[in-house]
């Protein structure tokens, strides 16, 4: 699925603000997303909790800060995931992540 | 006992790692390929890319996202880098870098924006500047691992500002030279040589419609470059009636985590 082809052009107008970080995908957050979670996860989906829309989260639209990313729905534009990196702490809000679909790992064979 | 090894390496997180610089290629005025060598490296697949740090006397860390040039199946890593002239790391991976040195960096990242010859065809990439890179190591891995060529054929669509600006100029002739099932299209948006037939504006739909598989044919279609060009490009292409699921894009810009 493909994140930014919705029909919000209008929308994300006001995101063009000079000085506003740039629009970037999922796909950037990889590195930082690695630190948390063991899978690749800008494979896995997640299921907006404002608007129900399900993209990869390399799909998602990523807005990168000076201390981490913000990542929005490419259908509705809410946040779906924030990220952030301080002095000796990871800081991940996923409250606008309904559900986060990830394939499952292989079986450790011993 | 080796399968285990497998898993154990993917429940840990990325490690940083170093490389050291064995060779350097000066693609264009402002564009190097830095060649890496990079013990136990784990091997890629072709999109995926990796987080290099660079760490300043003071202790000041900055960290930005670079592409992977070179196929899996090449020996060497390559990273082709861009020189942006307010850029706070990639002067110093451009310019002061020195065969020999040492660069840090994880990876390889990235699940999302890839291509493997199992995943067929046909394949449509198109890229803005220095967004050929990744889309580069999609056509030497699809070079290099296929025997079916035909069975995945490919067009390449590349925009540029001028000639001398379009990174990989040999390579890419080279690769269109051995395999009939490979076009390719370069559009020059700012200035085009004498007796230039190709294209000469920005891309838009009209190129696209004329450029890219119907949508019929299902495509793998993946667009990378400057966010305008990547947002513009995939509206075109949607609009064209291609299947959103697609269209995988890399938006580039700035990346930069600071600390």
């Amino acid at each position: 699925m493909n994140g930014d082809l919705g029909k919000d052009g209008t929308q994300r107008a006001d995101d063009e603000r000079v000085g506003a970080p740039a629009r970037l995908d999922g796909n950037v957050a990889a590195g930082m997303l690695s630190e948390v979670f063991v899978h690749d996860f800008t494979s896995a989906r997640t299921t907006s909790a404002t608007c129900g829309a399900a993209r990869s989260v390399g799909a998602l639209l990523v807005y990168a800060h000076g201390m981490g990313m913000v990542m929005r729905c490419p259908s509705c534009n809410s946040v779906v995931m924030r990220i952030a990196q301080t002095p000796g702490r990871l800081l991940l809000d996923a409250t606008g992540a309904r559900l986060v679909t990830l394939a499952a790992a292989a079986p450790v064979v011993a | 006992m080796s399968t285990r090894t497998s898993v154990a390496s993917h429940v840990t997180p990325i490690a940083w790692r170093l490389a050291t610089v064995s060779d350097v290629v000066q693609e264009t005025s402002s564009v190097r390929t830095l060649v890496l060598d990079v013990p136990g490296w784990p091997g890629h697949r072709a999109g995926q890319h990796v987080d290099v740090r660079v760490t300043a006397e003071d202790g000041y860390q900055a960290q930005r996202s670079y592409s992977i040039a070179s196929a899996p199946e090449d020996t060497r890593l390559e990273l082709t880098i861009e020189r942006l002239d307010d850029g706070e790391v990639s002067p110093y991976l451009t310019e002061v870098l020195r065969v020999g040195d040492r660069l840090e960096f994880r990876g390889p990242i990235g699940g999302y924006f890839v291509w493997e010859v199992t995943l067929g065809g046909p394949l449509l990439l198109v890229g803005g500047g220095s967004g050929m890179v990744p889309l580069m190591a999609i056509l030497r891995h699809r070079a290099a691992a296929s025997r079916a060529l035909h069975k995945m054929p490919a067009r390449l669509l590349y925009s540029s500002r001028r000639w001398e600006d379009v990174i990989y100029r040999d390579s890419l002739a080279r690769l269109a030279q051995d395999d009939k099932t490979l076009e390719i299209a370069f559009t020059l948006t700012r200035e085009q040589p004498d007796g230039w037939t190709g294209f000469r504006r920005r891309i838009d739909r009209m190129m696209l419609a004329e450029v890219a598989w119907p949508p019929s044919e299902r495509p793998h279609v993946f667009v990378c470059g400057p966010t305008p060009l990547v947002e513009s490009v995939a509206s075109a292409l949607v609009e064209l009636g291609h299947d959103p699921a697609h269209v995988k894009t890399e938006r580039f810009g700035p990346t930069g985590v600071s600390r």
